[in-house]
């Protein structure tokens, strides 16, 4: 599944995107980001309030409960700032 | 029959003084009912780019029968039905001298996709007969604009709600990010979120 990151949570991470095979387990939004900040040190940077972090499943927002079958691409972005 | 463009007047109250009676919730709910029935489907136009938004192209758009030419003394063609347009420029401060550019990044595909779903509660909530929004993204320097909302109405109650709801949704739901680009030739940090957008966002739920 394609992960994207956006605005500093790509920089933190240092790729605007990549392609993962999530293992057993990692079922809803907060075990994706659980699962990410224990990848490494940038990972962990980019996740240190995993609560405050923006997820988007194919284009809409979820919450972190949301269960993550069947999505095609996941995208992790701070708070919006745009307008 | 209950008349679309009274309830668009009245659900105008709350930013007119009240000078006009009935609640504003009754008159949105009225208003809601309406726009199936008696209104054409509105011409919903949203758009992200890098290059700078010509307004004026905008309200020609959504006011003339077609992009018509609106010659300068005024006497360009305006759709009958249109009785009330209001835009709002969003532009980029300098912040007191400091800022060399904002830059503005997005999520392609996601950023039109949640612009047109807030466009399309916007035409569910009030009755309108044209909308666009349009986004900018890249490098934008002080004094230019970054977003435009425009919407057109028989009225202007709902062109005004309208647009001030499509603006606040486009801020919290609309998957941009600013960040500053500092006079003195360095990357300053990444624009924090404002509590105050989430809230004025949240009123729209309470109306």
């Amino acid at each position: 599944m394609k992960l994207a990151y956006f605005a500093w949570v790509r920089e933190r991470i240092g790729i605007a995107e990549e392609e993962v095979a999530l293992p057993a387990g990692v079922v809803t939004v907060s075990d994706l980001l659980l699962w990410l900040k224990g990848r490494g040190e940038t990972y962990d940077a980019a996740l240190q309030a995993p609560e405050i972090i923006r997820v988007a499943i194919d284009h809409e927002h979820v919450d972190h409960s949301e269960p993550l079958a069947g999505a095609r691409e996941i995208a992790l972005f701070p708070p919006m700032t745009g307008g | 029959m209950a008349d679309t463009r009274d309830s668009a007047e009245l659900a105008a109250t709350m930013y007119d003084g009240g000078r006009e009676t009935g609640s504003s919730a009754g008159a949105r709910a009225a208003g809601g009912g309406e726009t199936g029935g008696s209104v054409a489907e509105p011409r919903i136009e949203i758009r992200v780019q890098a290059g700078r938004i010509d307004a004026g192209a905008i309200a020609d758009s959504l006011t003339g029968p077609d992009a018509g030419r609106g010659s300068g003394s005024g006497s360009g063609a305006v759709s009958g039905a249109v009785g009330a347009l209001v835009t709002f420029t969003g532009y980029c401060r300098d912040e007191g001298g400091r800022l060399r550019a904002l830059e503005l990044e997005h999520y392609p595909g996601m950023a039109e996709k949640q612009m047109k779903k807030i466009a399309a509660e916007a035409a569910v909530r009030w009755p309108i007969l044209g909308l666009a929004a349009i986004h900018r993204y890249g490098l934008i320097a002080p004094g230019e604009e970054i977003v435009l909302v425009a919407c057109t109405s028989a009225h202007r109650g709902a062109a005004f709600e309208a647009a001030s709801f499509l603006m606040d949704y486009m801020k919290t739901s609309a998957p941009f990010w600013k960040r500053e680009h500092l006079v003195d030739g360095t990357t300053g940090g990444w624009v924090e979120a404002k509590d105050t957008d989430e809230a004025a966002a949240d009123r729209w739920h309470r109306l």
